[in-house]
């Protein structure tokens, strides 16, 4: 009798004091953070930049600007929840892929030696060019593969280079941050998932990039020329599509001496002919 | 008694195949590729175009800041062109590519074998001289030697060290030079001695060396000030701190130089070099490189013009032989895997070496076994396995604190992993990381 009394006694003690605790000392939390919470993919893959889909929610309410803030994983329709929740203005996000700019496989860069380091690319990169003559190209060892936390990314064994699957892909970034050659870029997804660009970060002389690579970019400048749309820079013997600009004419795929510019996503390209055939008949 | 360093060190396999083979002169070769960055510091700016003609030991790239080292071409002939090549790291770094055209020399080099003794250069003289040659640390690191011998204000410097100690295996080029220069050597410490304002220097040479610590101790005799240390066998006594700490039995703190135990340590090949340079007005065009390996025909101790093709020092060598699965410029253990033969020599290379196939791959590695031997092999009192694990979860911050910084990648933890854990590429890697912070930290500092 007296053992349960004390139990009894020292439980209702323990409820006051803590009871008292938890009103003395509350937090107040704006409750707008759990409703973004809610809106939010709830991924916790860092791509806002934040640590987790929460401290992104508390960055959100707490900021009074938040037109620089996006989510990459939502991509537009989570930003507007989110400004109607908050009732401030969002930035239009355009919706993006990661995009890998090398095509150096086997068949097409040949290897020169032979790496039998520790298998990570910041690694390798840390400590040589890399086992074939392009020391800009992609080193195979698979960070951006064990940095996706979507499964959209895998290693092809036959090219050893890394594929993006696009249905798996929120263009979080992490890839592009895990590639220590920076080849991974993310990229506008496009109409109808249309996409164009230079499949290269060769930054040699024509003549070196072409001997280590047989599709490398050889920094020519045709593309350059061709464009309607000034889309296109040189840089480092180097060109670049800006894809704000890029119309997906295709005009410099067709004019790539090295076949470095990729197009993605298009109808093939004989079709189109007998198509336009068609229609003139 | 024999002294050695403290904590930690290994015992690889000596192979010292090469000690008692005369140092060869090689033949100028046709072609040389003279990189600009041949130092710790920043690229000398090239002064030459192409279809210059040029005599040996003229500038051809001057340093390009306060840690950097001048350039001199080390063949007489026409500039053919100036290129980007591959280098050591596998990248490609701006060289000037030289056709041989005789052997004309600069007017004011003295290339006869007499031995001028009396120094007559004062301090000031030596250290601009010094830095005129494009002098740097030729152990390997490749540190420009003037900066060296300007310590900080308020530092002064009590004691000069010699390295002599060659501890990676396979490696006789140190050897060769104290068994051959030794006299010029000796000359090259005193000036070293005058320019530091410092009337003690040690020489330390580890015991495998018997024949050297004979020889310089006699030609020591009569020379007030310069002594010879023998030390016990233990890898990696080559290493400033270790040797250091083995000679003088003071540990240069975390982060800091030698000089703040009232030490400076110089290589004997540098030693040679300035006696070159100074005595001789030579400038740094040659050094002794070891091409060797168990199955090497003719292994040798050869002397060649900066910018030879390592190609034609394995031709000297015997050619390369068919086993071969790895070159490696530098010793086993802290030298670097080479892409191509038509990486040239450069200052810093001490050693060609040809590993056979069957040792020359690494096995995949295993999953820690914490036996800690990578600890109790580390001489700097690091814990390898951890600071690895740290690389591997990008936890630069606690790598920080764990010193990672204080790495000297000698590879030791590397070595007697039983696991063949690659401890020293993480390492690497984390120091190459804690590197961008702390300079990142710095440039914020001098900002605000």
């Amino acid at each position: 009798m007296i053992s349960i009394l004390t139990l009894v006694g020292l439980g209702v003690a323990s409820a006051l004091v803590l009871y008292m605790a938890s009103k003395k000392f509350q937090v107040f939390e704006d409750p707008r953070i759990d409703q973004v919470e809610e809106v939010l993919p709830k991924s916790n893959c860092g791509g806002c930049g934040f640590p987790g889909c929460r401290a992104f929610a508390e960055a959100l309410v707490k900021s009074d600007d938040i037109s620089d803030l996006k989510c990459p994983v939502g991509g537009s329709a989570t930003m507007t929840k989110v400004s109607e929740i908050l009732g401030k203005a969002v930035a239009d996000v355009k919706p993006q892929l990661a995009v890998v700019r090398c095509n150096g496989s086997c068949e097409h860069r040949p290897k020169l030696n032979i790496y039998d380091g520790a298998m990570s690319c910041t690694v390798a990169a840390a400590l040589y060019g890399g086992e074939t003559g392009c020391s800009y190209g992609c080193l195979g060892c698979g960070d951006c593969v064990v940095a996706c936390k979507f499964d959209a990314m895998y290693m092809d064994e036959a090219t050893g280079l890394p594929v993006v699957i696009e249905e798996n892909c929120v263009a979080c970034g992490k890839c592009v941050e895990a590639c220590p050659k920076n080849i991974i870029e993310l990229r506008n997804v496009g109409p109808k998932s249309r996409r164009i660009f230079v499949s290269c970060v060769n930054k040699d002389k024509g003549a070196v990039a072409k001997k280590a690579c047989a599709v490398a970019c050889i920094g020519c400048s045709k593309c350059f020329k061709v464009c309607p749309h000034e889309a296109i820079t040189m840089a480092d013997n180097l060109a670049y599509i800006d894809d704000d600009k890029c119309k997906l004419c295709r005009k410099c795929v067709e004019e790539c001496p090295t076949f470095s510019i990729h197009e993605l996503n298009f109808p093939p390209r004989k079709k189109k002919v007998e198509e336009e055939a068609v229609a003139e008949a | 008694m024999l002294k050695t360093f403290s904590l930690g060190g290994i015992h690889p396999e000596e192979n010292k195949l090469t000690a008692d083979r005369a140092i060869e002169v090689l033949p100028v070769p046709p072609v040389v590729m003279v990189p600009v960055t041949q130092h710790i510091g920043a690229p000398a700016k090239v002064e030459v175009k192409k279809g210059d003609k040029v005599k040996v030991g003229q500038v051809i790239a001057r340093a390009g800041g306060m840690v950097s080292a001048n350039v001199h071409s080390p063949v007489s002939g026409t500039v053919n062109k100036i290129d980007d090549i591959v280098d050591a790291s596998g990248y490609r770094r701006t060289a000037v590519i030289i056709d041989t055209e005789g052997d004309e020399w600069e007017d004011g080099i003295d290339r006869s074998t007499t031995i001028k003794k009396e120094i007559t250069a004062s301090p000031e003289e030596i250290v601009t001289g010094i830095a005129e040659a494009g002098i740097v640390g030729l152990g390997g690191a490749t540190f420009p030697s003037h900066v060296k011998l300007t310590p900080p204000p308020g530092r002064k410097c009590e004691v000069l060290i010699i390295n002599g100690v060659e501890c990676e295996p396979y490696l006789t080029s140190d050897h060769r030079l104290m068994l051959e220069k030794g006299e010029e050597i000796i000359i090259g410490i005193q000036i070293l001695m005058r320019a530091l304002n410092v009337n003690k220097a040690i020489i330390g040479i580890e015991n495998n060396k018997p024949d050297a610590i004979r020889h310089m101790q006699e030609l020591c005799n009569g020379n007030k000030g310069i002594s010879v240390q023998p030390l016990k066998v233990k890898y990696p006594q080559g290493g400033e701190k270790q040797l250091i700490d083995a000679c003088i039995g003071r540990q240069v703190p975390s982060g800091k130089l030698p000089i703040e135990v009232g030490a400076v340590v110089h290589n004997v090949g540098t030693a040679f070099a300035v006696y070159e340079a100074i005595q001789k007005n030579k400038p740094l065009v040659e050094r002794v490189v070891t091409v060797t390996g168990k199955s090497v025909a003719k292994p040798g101790n050869f002397l060649c013009r900066i910018g030879t093709p390592i190609s034609v020092l394995i031709e000297a060598a015997g050619g390369l032989p068919e086993d071969t699965g790895k070159i490696i410029s530098g010793g086993p253990m802290m030298g670097k895997a080479l892409t191509s033969t038509d990486i040239p020599v450069v200052k810093g290379s001490s050693g060609i070496l040809l590993i056979p196939q069957e040792i020359a791959s690494r096995p995949k590695y295993q999953a820690c076994i914490r036996c800690a031997k990578c600890v109790s092999a580390c001489s700097m009192g690091l814990s390898p396995y951890l600071l690895m694990t740290m690389s591997e979860k990008a936890m630069w911050e606690e790598a920080e604190e764990e010193k990672v910084l204080d790495c000297i990648e000698c590879g030791s933890c590397s070595y007697i992993c039983p696991a063949g854990r690659p401890l020293l590429d993480y390492i690497r890697l984390g120091k190459n990381k804690v590197g961008q912070l702390v300079r990142k930290r710095t440039a914020q500092v001098q900002k605000n």
